[in-house]
């Protein structure tokens, strides 16, 4: 894979891939929430954005992240389940993982939180912000899971195959190659692999999205962004454009030339979308 | 010994285009219902059904019935309902489900008055198998994998306990909860009808098989990996203090029988025609690797020897190169594990191996009698089963095939393995209970031989 693709990645106990030259310097954390010993990566100084990653599990500091972190203090979990993190065996639904990022943020004091979610990440954040918003100063959805479209259908990942799916994020797919090589590097194959074994557990049925949340929405407070890649080939915009309906204070800002990774297809528009949120 | 019959009833549609080796491509999840012939699909039923009634008139022991969804290979998606037909018009035959996918049923209750409606109506005929199922059945009845292996193990203990208990119960576990247990339906045998667990290559099922004395059946697996398979299956009985007999193993395996060679060879080739399992030897399907590779569905680090075996491997998701490295002298001598696929997570290849190929490792044994019968004995010899399913009539074959080869069966084969059986013997687990060893005394000697 091209040599400044990825980030640092965590994997096995080891670091897998150090690549992108990280001019902040991070460290790794672990926190214990409700028995389970929970991972997180941090760096930066200033107000703290929290990034809680997609489905397809944390592929480590990226280059959002490295934006991000010259102005803000970046936490980025890997939730319940997904990378280091301890697998809780009892959740069965995305709110589930929500309840212990909400209690995580408890955990490690943390105040005008601005919350950022990618993918499955926005469908937590936003029950997140559903279930406890105290400590959120700004959400920010991006391509986010959680709501039914009204037309079209959320993209199975279930039944294609992973790397397909993955392809299928970028709004070329050309992109797909720049970023991970001809070859797809076996240990990120294992990632994904391993990741949508949690989203399995807490998403299968229905899949990515809940009938509960929508309800729940018109009582969240927090300022919302929401970010939709105008060539999403994953979600159907429309659940964006639910989303900013719903939520009172919310906004929908839709980036060109980007698919449904916006953080991988337009990472500098988003850094500056999420830092302009952060900082209202 | 126990000999029965089995055949996947596949739908053998000869407008379908996949019909025949040279035809399009059958690959999981890529055929649409749309062209689904119902008129068809009544004849197929009732011609199988006809040839289970067969199957008991030339004298086996058992017929087998299998279960799948949404897929052309098997059109045994409502396999009870099979198995209840025949319980009313079969007199003798044991009636083996193996199996039902206990994972996909979201009411197990349901399950266990099907199978205890079954048992009754057939007098105590009823010999149930469960397994955990392909990726398919979780796909089609939108069952979660990750829990594939908790379900199936939480729904075993539901069902033996709704059949073996006095009601009511409450029942509260991790995947089912019924506040009313109490089915007015309880199985004709008892304890309870008798548990075979049929599998391919899972390590944890055949582990706690053993651990539960139930007899394990191979399914078409190659004769070596499928040799030391049941070696695990032993070393697992031992830990578990006791010796597993032939009471506790169990065999399928392809066996066609005409008057002749040249015709035998021509038919027993039909067995790679048309839509086949995938999953087992004999079939030109492609296994979609999706599928195969269903988040948390099976541990493939965790696999029996037969797991190595190209195809298997292949219809699983694995790639060939990685067989290679895991298991090289089986990979070497696996003809069918050329040419290499493509990339790892590219589409899976047929990985079959060719028709003579089956013939020579006895994956298909297709003769007359006097070539058949040799063969047989060989792959008793191997791996010493105490009860074995001819798997026939299968692939493209037509009904005249499948009775042509029914009543040499009955006629000629039958005879002699149940002789050979005697000699080396080789006890069923109608003959030895699986889980004392002891023998179990059979009501009429004279048809003790016949389990």
């Amino acid at each position: 894979m091209p040599e400044d693709a990825v980030g640092i990645v965590r994997w096995k106990g080891g670091e897998l891939t150090v690549t992108t030259a990280t001019a902040i310097a991070t460290q790794r954390r672990v926190i214990p929430v409700a028995d389970l010993d929970l991972h997180l990566r941090e760096g930066g100084d200033g107000a703290p954005v929290v990034i809680l990653h997609r489905s397809i599990g944390t592929l480590g500091w990226d280059a959002l992240e490295e934006k991000l972190a010259a102005q803000f203090r970046v936490i980025t979990p890997d939730l319940p389940g997904f990378g280091e993190s301890e697998r809780p065996d009892w959740a069965r639904e995305p709110r589930d993982i929500a309840l212990l990022v909400s209690r995580m943020l408890e955990r490690l004091d943390l105040t005008d939180v601005t919350l950022v979610g990618l993918g499955f990440g926005g469908f937590v954040a936003a029950e997140l912000a559903t279930a406890n918003e105290e400590r959120l100063k700004s959400l920010v959805l991006v391509g986010a899971a959680g709501l039914k479209p009204r037309e079209g259908e959320i993209v199975d990942q279930m039944l294609i195959e992973h790397a397909a799916y993955v392809r299928q994020g970028f709004s070329d797919e050309a992109r797909f190659e720049a970023r991970f090589g001809s070859e797809l590097h076996p240990d990120i194959k294992d990632i994904w692999e391993f990741s949508r074994i949690m989203t399995a557990r807490v998403s299968w049925s229905p899949y990515m999205f809940s009938r509960r949340l929508p309800h729940l929405l018109c009582e969240v407070k927090t300022p919302t962004l929401v970010v939709w890649g105008d060539d999403d080939r994953i979600i159907p915009k429309d659940s964006g454009l639910q989303y900013a309906e719903r939520i009172p204070n919310a906004r929908l800002e839709v980036v060109p030339n980007a698919g449904h990774l916006v953080e991988w297809d337009a990472p500098e528009e988003l850094a500056q979308l999420i830092a302009a949120q952060a900082t209202v | 010994m126990l000999i029965g019959r089995f055949t996947e009833r596949p739908y053998q549609d000869p407008a379908s285009g996949y019909f025949g080796a040279t035809g399009r491509s059958i690959q999981d999840l890529s055929i649409s219902n749309g062209e689904y012939d119902s008129q068809l699909g009544a004849d197929l039923y009732n011609r199988y059904l006809d040839e289970q009634v067969a199957t008991e008139e030339a004298g086996f022991d058992a017929v087998m019935l299998n279960e799948h969804h949404s897929t052309p290979f098997c059109m045994g998606g409502t396999v009870n309902t099979e198995a209840a037909i025949l319980a009313r018009i079969t007199e003798k035959v044991k009636i083996v489900l193996n199996g039902n996918v206990l994972p996909i049923w979201d009411d197990p209750l349901w399950l266990a008055e099907e199978l205890a409606t079954i048992d009754m109506i057939s007098r105590g005929r009823l010999v149930t198998g469960w397994v955990r199922g392909t990726g398919r059945e979780s796909i089609a009845h939108n069952a979660q994998p990750p829990f594939n292996w908790e379900r199936f193990q939480e729904a075993h203990d539901f069902i033996v306990k709704a059949w073996t208990d006095d009601g009511p119960f409450r029942w509260e576990g991790e995947h089912y909860d019924y506040r009313y247990v109490n089915p007015w339906m309880r199985p004709y045998q008892k304890p309870h009808p008798q548990i075979m667990i049929p599998g391919v290559v899972s390590k944890n099922t055949v582990k706690w098989a053993a651990e539960h004395r139930y007899p394990y059946l191979m399914l078409s697996t190659r004769l070596e990996p499928t040799k030391a398979s049941f070696d695990y299956y032993r070393e697992v009985a031992r830990e578990n203090g006791y010796e597993a007999g032939s009471q506790h193993i169990g065999y399928l395996f392809k066996v066609h029988v005409e008057e002749t060679e040249e015709l035998a060879y021509e038919v027993g080739k039909k067995f790679l025609d048309g839509p086949g399992n995938i999953f087992l030897e004999g079939s030109r399907g492609t296994a979609s690797p999706v599928l195969q590779n269903l988040p948390g569905l099976t541990d493939r680090k965790n696999l029996l020897p037969t797991g190595q075996v190209g195809f298997v491997a292949a219809s699983r998701g694995r790639d060939a190169d990685q067989v290679a490295k895991d298991n090289p002298d089986e990979a070497k001598d696996d003809k069918a594990a050329e040419p290499a696929p493509p990339a790892r997570g590219g589409p899976a290849p047929a990985m079959q191996a060719d028709y003579d190929t089956q013939l020579e490792n006895y994956t298909i044994i297709s003769g007359t009698p006097d070539s058949v019968i040799p063969k047989i004995r060989h792959v008793l010899e191997t791996l010493r089963p105490g009860t074995i399913f001819f798997w026939d009539g299968d692939g493209a074959m037509t009904h005249e095939d499948s009775m042509r080869s029914l009543k040499l069966m009955g006629s000629d084969v039958l005879p002699a393995v149940r002789e050979m059986a005697e000699e080396l013997e080789l006890k069923s687990s109608f003959e030895v209970d699986t889980q004392t060893n002891e023998p179990i005394p059979q009501l009429e000697e004279a048809s003790a031989a016949g389990g």
